[in-house]
């Protein structure tokens, strides 16, 4: 049972209307994996993540997560089940009329009843964790772009999630700021955390990730450990997107 | 008629100590009752449009048309109308309310769709990031509504809720024409039976004395309510 992994998806279709925008997704996240997704604009990454909490509906398909499929969960257990999936955007989404620590306890003290006491201290360990302990009573608007967003995945730890989805975490963030955004997701790494990440910082991947993931047109074209899929691309369409985006590396 | 007496004559018709004198406790009370009405227009008016938009929130159409076809609607007829409406054509149908009550359900409602527009309005304009957010979290509809959308909608709108309030609440002055006995009734039976015009600078005194705070106080609101999101 150890086994099972922490989120399998398996022939996740959606459409928006007619338009298909993922086709026969077949996925598997192992427990303590990141799984890295890359692809160009409009392959269906961010669509494939949303699906995973349901933000978006899936068309048809499965998404397990630890062994429960979630797809055809009732809308009433729907609040329970998003609290196993931690979601960090590429716009922050931190709520901008409450203090950085009100941010982090709001969906405990609401989603999980937990109370005052319990709700600071576990989002005080969260945001010390993130490196932010001392920014617990700013406002998000006082943050940089990066402090913001590692407010973001400290309200996310907080309901210890099994899996964390990240969708481009710094492609909204200055250059100078993505680093300490990358630091605390390899911090998570190494403490086990389960992880599906779309992003375009390929240098991370290499470093970080387990497994990466291309994805085009809404289909898996291939996936592998980073060495292969960087190192070895087996596919046309693989080799056509990391030059481009090798070129575009190399222009910076 | 030289300046001096000009100024003499001018402070006999509009400051008249005895009539002032006369009409002053008429007047204190008249305060009284505008100052509740209004109170209790700007809190009902407030918390129904409130309620609405929230409910228009849910998206369903069965709430939805209804509640968009009472703000159109209670937005676009003057007060005065459904005011005489309710007073002198309601009792036909058996329905008799008391001046007070008519002033205070017609205006509370008006407020009531203005309102629903203004708390709807920041609800749309709030970004979509904030509900997913909020849901993403295993936050409820309800819940994100509440705690997250809500307070954000209630920010953006203070300018505009506060304005409309005072707007709304200056309107109890249509009270004099149903016998309610507030502010710009009792001073204009006082110049009628005076023959004076210091009752209505009285009046203007008395409407000063109750809006001119409020406006500082609506100032204050919109400082302490307006920061970058
Ligand atoms: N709500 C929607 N309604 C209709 N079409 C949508 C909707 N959301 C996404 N799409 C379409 O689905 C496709 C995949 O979008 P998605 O955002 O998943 O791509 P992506 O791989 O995340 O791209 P990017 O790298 O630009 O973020 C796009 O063609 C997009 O236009
Ligand atoms: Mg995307």
């Amino acid at each position: 049972m150890a086994q099972t992994p922490m989120l399998e998806i398996t022939a996740l279709e959606k459409r928006f209307g007619t338009v298909e925008v993922l086709r026969s997704i077949d996925l598997k996240v192992g427990r303590g994996e990141l799984v890295f997704v890359i692809g160009p604009s409009g392959s269906g990454k961010s669509t494939m993540l949303r699906c995973c909490n349901r933000l978006e509906e899936p068309t048809s398909g499965s998404i397990f997560i630890d062994g429960r499929n979630i797809v055809n969960c009732p809308a009433a257990e729907l609040n329970r089940l998003r609290l196993q999936t931690g979601m960090v955007f590429q716009g922050f989404h931190l709520y901008p009329h409450m203090s950085v620590v009100r941010n982090v306890m709001l969906a405990q003290i609401k989603a999980l009843k937990r109370d005052k006491v319990t709700a600071r201290t576990r989002a005080m360990d969260m945001l010390d964790r993130v490196g932010l302990a001392h920014k617990a009573d700013a406002m998000p608007s006082e943050l940089s772009g990066g402090q913001q967003q590692r407010v973001a995945i400290a309200r996310a730890l907080a309901l210890n999630p099994k899996v964390m989805l990240f969708d481009e975490p710094t492609s909204a963030l200055d250059p100078e700021l993505v680093g300490s955004v990358l630091k605390v997701m390899k911090d998570l790494r190494a403490e086990g955390m389960t992880m599906l990440v779309v992003s375009h910082e390929m240098a991370f991947a290499r470093e970080a990730a387990d497994r990466v993931v291309f994805m085009d047109g809404g289909v898996v074209v291939e996936q592998g450990p980073p060495e292969a899929i960087f190192g070895n691309p087996q596919h046309d369409r693989t080799r056509a997107f990391l030059s481009r985006v090798s070129h575009h590396a190399g222009a910076e | 008629m030289n300046a001096p007496a000009g100024f003499q004559r001018f402070v006999e018709v509009f400051f008249d100590g005895a009539i002032i004198d006369r009409y002053l406790p008429d007047l204190l009370s008249a305060m009284v009752t505008t100052l509740w009405l209004g109170a209790i227009i700007i809190v009902t008016g407030v918390a129904v449009g409130l309620v609405l938009a929230c409910l228009r929130s849910l998206q369903v159409w069965w709430l939805t048309v209804p509640i968009v076809m009472f703000a159109d609607i209670l937005r676009a007829l003057p007060p005065l109308v459904l005011i005489l409406i309710f007073y002198f054509g309601l009792p036909g149908l058996g329905v008799m309310m008391s001046g007070p009550l008519v002033l205070f359900i017609v205006l509370a409602a008006v407020l009531a769709a203005f309102c629903e527009e203004i708390f709807w309005a920041g609800l749309t304009a709030l970004p979509r990031g904030q509900w997913e957010a909020g849901r993403a979290t295993g936050m409820s509809f309800a819940q994100t509504l509440i705690w997250v959308a809500l307070p954000q909608a209630v920010r953006m709108g203070v300018p505009s809720l506060v304005n409309r309030s005072l707007a709304i609440t200056k309107m109890t002055a249509l009270g004099s024409v149903i016998g309610v006995k507030e502010v710009l009734a009792v001073s204009s039976s006082a110049q009628a039976m005076s023959g004076s015009a210091t009752p209505l600078t009285m009046a203007a005194a008395a409407y000063l004395a109750i809006f001119l705070p409020a406006v500082i106080l609506a100032r204050w609101l919109e400082r302490r309510f307006s920061w970058k999101v």
